[in-house]
This record gives C-alpha cells, structure tokens and sequence, in this order.
C-alpha cells in the first residue's frame, strides 16, 4: 500500500448520477492528489454530497468514471472502497447514536485487525479531539453537535484512510467550534492523510485547501487555486456574502 | 410564551393535562387490581401459584426464543416478519421427523439424549437456513420498495410456509414423541416438571450466547451498528448485505430452537401452529419493546407467566381466555406504553 501510481489519488471523469429521471451531478470531473486539501464548495442542493456519496460506493452513477489509486472503483460496494483507504464522515454526522463513543470508534476500525495499531489510533484521536475522551464511555447520541462531529471525523480517521472525504463538517456548528474542526483538518494533513472537503462555508473552505472546485446545479463552474478562488469577487458576490 | 394564552389557546392544553393525569391513574389502579389478584391467588393456594408461574415462565422461555426472532429482524431492517411463526412450526414438524424417522426413538435413553443434541443442532442449521433464503430470495429485492411491499410479501411467505406444513404433516394435530425424560419434581407442593428444567437448561446458555454474539463479537457490533444507520455502517465497511442476512440466520436458529424444545415439551404440532404461537410472540415482541431484545426476552417471560397463572390459579379466566387476556394486555400497553417495557421510541422507529 506504500507504491503510489503516477497520477492523482482521485480522479473522478464525466460523472453524471441521477436520482430517478432527475439528474443531481451531470459531468462533473474533479481530481485530487496525494498530500493536498481539495475543497468542493458550492450552495445547496448542488450535489456535493451525492458527489461524495458517489464516490463511497453508497449510489452508483449512471456514467463517468471514478479512479482511486489507478483503480477503477465506481462499480465496487460501499465497504470495499472503504478497504481501499477512502474513508467519509458524511453529512449530518450519521454516529451511531446507541453506542458509545469508544463503540463508535471502534467501528470506524471495522476492517482493520492490527489491535495495536487501533489502540495507538484512538489515542490519536483522543489527542486531535480531547473532548472525546472525557466522553468515552458515554453513549454518542448525548453528545452536543460539536462534538458529534468530532466523533464523526475521528471515526472515519479510525480506518486509517490515505483519502478523507468531509461531507460539511462545520454544518451547524458554533463560530469557536467551526475553527477548532478547520484546525484540525491542517493537522490531519500534516498527519499524512490527504483531504477532500465539501462546504458550504465556502470562506473557511477556501482558507484552509490548496485547491477548490465551484459546483452549480451539479456541474463545476469554476476551479482553480484557493488563494485565487477567495479573492475573485464573483465568488465572493455568490458565495462569500459579498 | 411571553404573550399570555387566549381562553381558546388554553383550553385543549388543559383538557391535554387532564386527560394524561387521567391516564396515569387509570394504568395505576390497573396495575394495583393485577398485583391484587396476584395476591389473592398467592394466598389462596401458594403450592398452585407457584406451580401454575413455574410452567408459564416455561411456556415465557419458548415465546422468548421466538419474540426475538421477530426483535432482531424488526431492529435491523424494520420488518415485522409475519412468516416467522411459521418458520418455528416447521422446526417442530423437522424436530420429530429427525427423532423419529432418523432415530426412531420412542422411549427415554440415553440414546434419547443424543436423538435430542442431533436434532438440536440440525433444526437450528434447517431454521437458520429456510429464513436466510427467505431473506435473500425475497426481503432482500424489496429493501428500497415502500414499507408495505416486503410486509405483504412477509404476509405471503407464511402462507407459502404453512402450504409446506400443510403437505408435509397434514392437516389435523399430529403427535410426536418425546425423548426426554418425562415427570415432576415435587418441591414442597410446588410441581416442577423436568420438562421445565430441560427448556432453561437449553434456552439460558443460548440466551447468553447470543447476547454474546451482539454486544461482543465484531458480527454483533456490524449489526447494532447496521440496525442504527445502513448507510454509516456501509460506510465503515460493513457488508449489510451479510449482517442482514447473519440477522436472519440467528432469528432462524432460535425459532428452530423452540421448535425442537416444543416438540419436546408440548408434543403436538399443527400446520397453522405458527400462526397461534407466531402472534403471541410477536405480542411479547411488542410488549418488551419491538427491536429490543433484553425486551423480547421480558416481554416473551412475562407472556407466559400471565398465561400460566391465567390457567392455573383458582381466579384465573382458563385456558379458553388466555388469548383474550394476552391481547387486553397488548392493548393496554399500547395506549399507556406505546414503546414497550424496554424500547427505544417507536415513533423513531416506525
Ligand atoms: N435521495 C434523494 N432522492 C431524490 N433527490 C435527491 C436525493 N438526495 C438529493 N437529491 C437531490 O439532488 C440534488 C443534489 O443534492 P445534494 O447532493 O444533497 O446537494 P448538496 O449536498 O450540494 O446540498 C438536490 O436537488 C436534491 O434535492
Ligand atoms: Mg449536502
């Protein structure tokens, strides 16, 4: 799993998913490489989550191609592109409410068996979010919303992935809490894990990836440097408040 | 709230308080007559009490072991499987079609005891196996179908299952042997049949074993987590396909143990049993808390001790009365308890 192919981590080409007879992503091409934050922004209804949802396996596109580590892996079932390395904390969170914190990340080292490396793992995630620890033994469906989160990132982290996808984690979220969770997505970076961000909070996203892809009605409408992005007022007129 | 109430806007609230305060002392005097009666039965004839509770809660342990097959498929994909109390009527025809056509024991021995292992193991493979086809041949096509296709299609499959009762054993009651020892022990007035201890000695350990396997193993934890959110537990890797399919294994063995432990203990069968004792159950499901299985297990205990008393104490209604009994509770429980005694909010649920 070291050898990495020459290319991007992920390329997704021509994607075009539909729900029904309604097209929620139509030809969307997005690629991402080893090592970089990648920010897909863009207002509701867009069809960023579908995108990711797509990508995880849980809906299969109608046409395109998504290619993880010079593997095809838009036909394979959601907990085989897990078993590949690509993690996601989805949108809402989705924790498993009825179990515990530790349960909770636990599962997020479902396919893994390294015992060792799992313990090492959590107290990772213990370090990154220390709220978690003081409430590890409680049961996840008590946690207040910030920390939901936490456990929803730490989690996905817990199976070790070279991709993390981040379905809107500063959704809902206090100002102070929204800054502690894009801190943190530095550190994961600077920990070896590359990152694909989905926003709605475009001026935080933007402050925080290297590149950023603009999706409207489910097509990109503009891409480019993230640095670049935040500075062009047309972003800025539609999706950073003026 | 700051602006004050107008008659109009107050009055249904009021009438709302009142009538929950009403609730609460209608189910309070109910349950005062229930431990009432228990008391006026106790001191009437405690030996009869006591006997009459020891042969319900053997009764409790079958529907238990049923009433989770029902828990655990409704926790996991929000089924209720009608199809389930027929899947126990076929282990109680394939129990005493491997005693006495493979065995062809008839009296008690110690080749009784190994008939009863044998049978043991291979009603729980048999069980185990018709619900998994069950599930992959039909359930599993209609999980993104509205709710109401895969239960007509629950509704269907009992049919077909008694269809197949119907031509294996017949239509009328059939008798089969038992190979366990028969007989009481007499404790100071108070009968405890060995019937009863064979049952507990059977249905604890399998009892522990499966709650063993959910909260423990790596299985356990896919399905709890499967049964609290698909999509998240995909998303850690779980094969759901596999955990649903595991669900419905575990549901088919324990049907397939009560199976056997019915042939054993009752002696006669039916094609239409399931139907009888699959509706009892699935009220001791609901009872406990559909979904919950400490609360299948309470639910399913509690039904058979209400029955036992209700057909062996001197002020008991009789055997003639049982269902009605059984089913007032159901009912009362649903209007002062919709979630059952043990579960989660129904409304989450349903
Ligand atoms: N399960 C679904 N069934 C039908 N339409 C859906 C479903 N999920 C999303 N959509 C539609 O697809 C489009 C994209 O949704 P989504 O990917 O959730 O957007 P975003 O994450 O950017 O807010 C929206 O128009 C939404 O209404
Ligand atoms: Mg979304």
């Amino acid at each position: 799993m070291t050898t990495t192919p020459a290319g991007p981590m992920l390329e997704i080409s021509g994607l075009s998913v539909y729900y029904g007879n309604i097209a929620a992503v139509k030809g969307l091409n997005l690629t991402v490489n080893e090592g970089e934050i990648i920010t897909l922004i863009g207002s509701n209804g867009a069809g960023k989550s579908t995108t990711l949802r797509t990508v995880s396996g849980l809906i299969r596109p109608r046409s395109g191609a998504v290619t993880f580590l010079g593997q095809r892996i838009d036909s394979l079932p959601a907990h085989d592109v897990v078993k590949r390395g690509l993690a996601q904390s989805p949108e809402g969170r989705r924790i498993f409410p009825r179990m515990t914190v530790a349960e909770n990340l636990d599962l997020g080292a479902f396919l893994r068996n390294d015992k060792a490396g799992i313990a090492q793992d959590q107290e990772r995630m213990l370090e990154l979010f220390p709220r978690l620890r003081e409430r590890i033994s409680q049961k996840a469906g008590t946690l207040s919303g910030g920390e939901q989160q936490m456990l929803a990132v730490a989690r996905a982290l817990m199976a070790r992935p070279r991709l993390l996808l981040l379905d809107e984690p500063s959704m809902g979220l206090a100002p102070v809490l929204v800054d502690v969770i894009f801190a943190t997505i530095r550190r994961i970076r600077e920990q070896g894990t590359t990152v694909l961000l989905v926003e709605q909070n475009a001026r935080a996203a933007l402050s925080v990836a290297d590149r950023a892809y603009v999706l409207e009605s489910g097509t990109i409408k503009l891409s480019g440097n993230a640095r670049e992005l935040r500075n062009d007022p047309e972003i800025a007129k539609a999706y950073l408040g003026g | 709230m700051a602006q004050s109430p107008t008659a109009a806007a107050s009055l249904p609230k009021s009438r709302l308080r009142l009538s929950a305060y009403g609730e609460r002392v209608a189910a309070y005097t109910i349950l005062a007559a229930v431990f009432a009666w228990l008391v006026v039965n106790f001191l009437d004839n405690p030996q009869q009490f006591l006997s009459a509770a020891v042969f319900g809660i053997s009764n409790g342990a079958l529907y238990a072991l049923i009433a989770l097959g029902y828990s655990l498929v409704y926790g996991i994909i929000e089924l209720i499987n009608f199809a389930h109390g027929d899947l126990f009527m076929l282990g109680t025809l394939f129990s005493g079609f491997i005693i006495t056509v493979v065995f062809g024991s008839k009296a008690m021995s110690a080749m009784g005891w190994v008939a009863f292992l044998v049978a043991l193991v291979l009603v729980i493979l048999f069980c185990a196996s018709i619900n998994m086809s069950i599930e992959f041949l039909a359930y599993r096509r209609l999980r993104h179908a509205p709710k109401l296709a895969p239960l007509i299609t629950a509704v269907g499959m009992s049919f077909v299952l008694q269809f197949v009762g119907l031509k294996w054993n017949g239509s009328t009651q059939k008798s089969q042997p038992s190979v366990l020892p028969q007989g009481y022990i007499d404790l100071g007035g108070v009968r405890i049949y060995t019937s009863f201890l064979i049952v507990l000695a059977v249905t604890i350990p399998i009892l522990g074993l499966m709650t063993w396997i959910v909260t423990k193993t790596r299985m356990g934890k896919a399905m709890r987590a499967t049964a609290q959110d698909q999509d998240a537990a995909r998303l850690m890797g779980v094969n759901v396909n596999r955990i649903i399919s595991f669900t419905f294994g575990i549901g088919g063995a324990l049907a397939g143990v009560a199976g056997l432990m019915y042939e054993q203990t009752v002696g006669t069968t039916r094609y239409d049993l399931g139907l009888q004792l699959g509706l009892i159950a699935f009220t001791a499901a609901v009872l406990g808390g559909i979904g919950s299985l400490p609360g299948a297990v309470l639910g399913g205990v509690l039904i058979g001790l209400i029955q036992g008393l209700n057909e062996g104490v001197r002020y008991g209604a009789g055997q003639r009365w049982t269902q009605s009994v059984v089913f007032s509770i159901l009912i009362l429980f649903m209007v002062f308890k919709p979630t059952g005694l043990m579960g989660v909010s129904m409304r989450e649920k349903v």
